[in-house]
């Protein structure tokens, strides 16, 4: 069982390290997009010190720790949502379905394969360059380092859990793009990819905080910065571990209905 | 080994869907190799195999010898097994040479060989095809067909066949099902099925000259060009007769049988079927 995921895993890793030029374009893009959102922060924070309750080199770090999970932890969706969606609308599920294997645990392995390809491939390099290029917090004890990466780890299988759910209603709107733009749409601004959700007023902050999405950048960020710690990190684990159990189960109650009572299209 | 035909939207892939327990029937039960699909598809996957002519199971990036590892985890296929397996499936499929090749490199042919010997490493009983041959070139059909046949002789393995290429059924299979909007319509031999079809077989004489249509009894004249004349005759009756009938009464110069198409007497099934319905 173990084995057979890892294998999974495993080449879903070496899937996506064969195209390395998608790889370089999407570093080039991170880090690109990385400097836009930096220089943007650093005139926000000069004109607006502390906001959010960070000083300037943490927000500079919340910008590159966001372009370090874009791709990973796929913030704005895709993955292996836009494949499962496709061989949902073209029939190609059918293959997956007389399998001896867990359709979500099958994904799941895939896409972890994925995420950590992506976060080396992908992540490691504008990181590293926004850090050359500016003064951004950086952790100063490697514990904070490995907290940092569990987090990560916990919001990626967040981000999968709600990337099968819209994966799945393709199994019900016949073509699964319209939800998946929605989707896309609420990461960019739930994630808080755009701007730190504790920069968001009122009660749109608090509910923006309160969604499964703040799993996947705000709260690994926070671990990095040191906001979390002691019971504080314990409670921010158990709020990305409880959704991602939550979606991860209604997940397989749509799976387990999906394939009961759906038409596999295409003869 | 059976033949599975039926016209487009006949439910020949929703039989296999249920026979693989992707769908459940809405009436009746079914049983493969004593399991209940829909039921326990898990169990039942490691007792078939499955090819979708237009679908593949392989890993598409990656080397062709990645999707059969992958296979052997999915299975729990021994490593000696395997080994064996695979060796046999390289050999007679002709693979060495595709092993290390991303699968979206491969041709269709060679995409094809590839998946059905992904279906068969774990020594499936029943083997699923459906429609193996789409698409593929004369040479790649032979090689596809040779290789099924022994694989049925040999290993014992039952297959059953869907297919829009009649030659497949009368290359591989004995046994026919012709189904049409979900209902069987024919199950028997191969040969049986050009009695219900009331297919006949084409004598074509070459007469010294050219003469009006002949007359014996048996037979009768479907076309004449020159001094060349075709008499259809009942696909159950010996030409032996017919022959000394023509030679006696006529100047023959040479002559030829012709066997009835199967297409003809499935087109000819389904258009009944069509005005009958």
């Amino acid at each position: 069982m173990v084995r057979l995921y890892a294998a999974v895993a495993a080449g879903g890793f070496r899937r996506y390290a064969t195209y390395r030029m998608a790889t370089a374009a999407g570093v080039f893009t991170n880090t690109v997009f990385g400097f836009v959102m930096a220089y943007t922060y650093s005139a926000l924070w000069d004109a607006r010190p502390r906001l959010g309750g960070y000083d300037q080199p943490q927000a500079l770090a919340y910008v590159w720790i966001g372009q370090a999970l874009f791709a990973a932890s796929a913030l704005f969706g895709g993955g292996f949502e836009d494949e499962l969606i496709a061989r949902i609308r073209t029939g190609d599920i059918a293959i997956d379905l007389y399998r001896p294997v867990d359709l979500q645990l099958w994904w799941l392995a895939g896409d972890v394969g994925r995420a950590l390809f992506q976060l080396i491939g992908r992540g490691v390099i504008p990181m590293a360059l926004g850090a050359l290029a500016f003064d951004i917090a950086l952790p100063g004890s490697p514990l904070t380092w490995l907290a940092f990466l569990l987090a990560v780890f916990l919001g990626f299988v967040v981000s999968f859990a709600v990337r099968y759910l819209v994966a799945l209603s393709a199994f019900w709107l016949m073509d699964g793009a319209g939800a998946a733009q929605v989707a896309s749409l609420s990461g960019m601004f739930f994630t808080g990819m755009l701007l730190p959700l504790n920069v968001f007023p009122g009660l749109l902050g608090e509910i923006a905080r309160a969604l499964p999405w703040s799993a996947l950048l705000q709260i690994p960020a926070d671990i990095y910065l040191g906001t979390h710690t002691g019971w504080g990190l314990v409670r921010a684990y158990a709020f990305q571990g409880g959704w991602a159990l939550a979606l991860l189960a209604v997940g397989r109650l749509l799976q387990m209905v999906a394939t009961r009572r759906v038409v596999v299209q295409g003869g | 080994m059976v033949g599975y035909i039926g016209p487009n939207g006949a439910g020949k892939s929703t039989t296999i869907k249920m026979l693989t327990g992707i769908l459940s029937p809405s009436h009746g039960t079914l049983r493969v190799a004593g399991i209940d699909p829909s039921r326990e598809r898990t169990r039942l996957a490691q007792h078939i195999g499955v090819v979708f002519g237009q679908r593949t199971t392989l890993w598409w990036d990656l080397p062709l010898i990645d999707s059969y590892q992958l296979m052997r985890r999915m299975y729990r296929i021994p490593d000696a097994r395997f080994r064996a397996n695979l060796d046999r499936c390289v050999e007679l499929l002709d693979l060495s040479a595709l092993l290390p090749v991303p699968v979206r490199q491969l041709s269709l042919g060679q995409r094809m060989r590839g998946d059905i010997a992904a279906a068969l490493l774990h020594d499936p009983a029943v083997l699923y095809l459906d429609e193996p041959t789409i698409g593929l070139d004369v040479v790649s059909k032979a090689k596809v067909r040779g290789f099924l046949r022994d694989l049925n002789a040999e290993a014992g393995t039952t297959v059953l066949l869907t297919t829009h290429d009649l030659q497949d059924i009368e290359h591989l299979c004995k046994r026919v099902m012709v189904i049409d909007h979900g209902r069987l319509m024919y199950d028997g031999e191969l040969a049986g099925l050009h009695e219900i079809g009331e297919s006949e077989r084409t004598l074509v004489v070459d007469l010294e000259e050219e003469l009006p249509p002949i007359a014996v009894d048996g037979a009768r004249v479907v076309r004449t060009e020159g001094p060349r004349q075709w008499l259809a005759f009942p696909a159950s009756a010996s030409a032996a007769p017919l022959v000394t009938a023509v030679a006696s009464a006529y100047p023959l110069v040479d002559l030829s049988v012709r066997e009835p198409d199967i297409e003809a007497v499935i087109a000819k099934m389904y258009a009944d079927r069509a005005t009958l319905g």
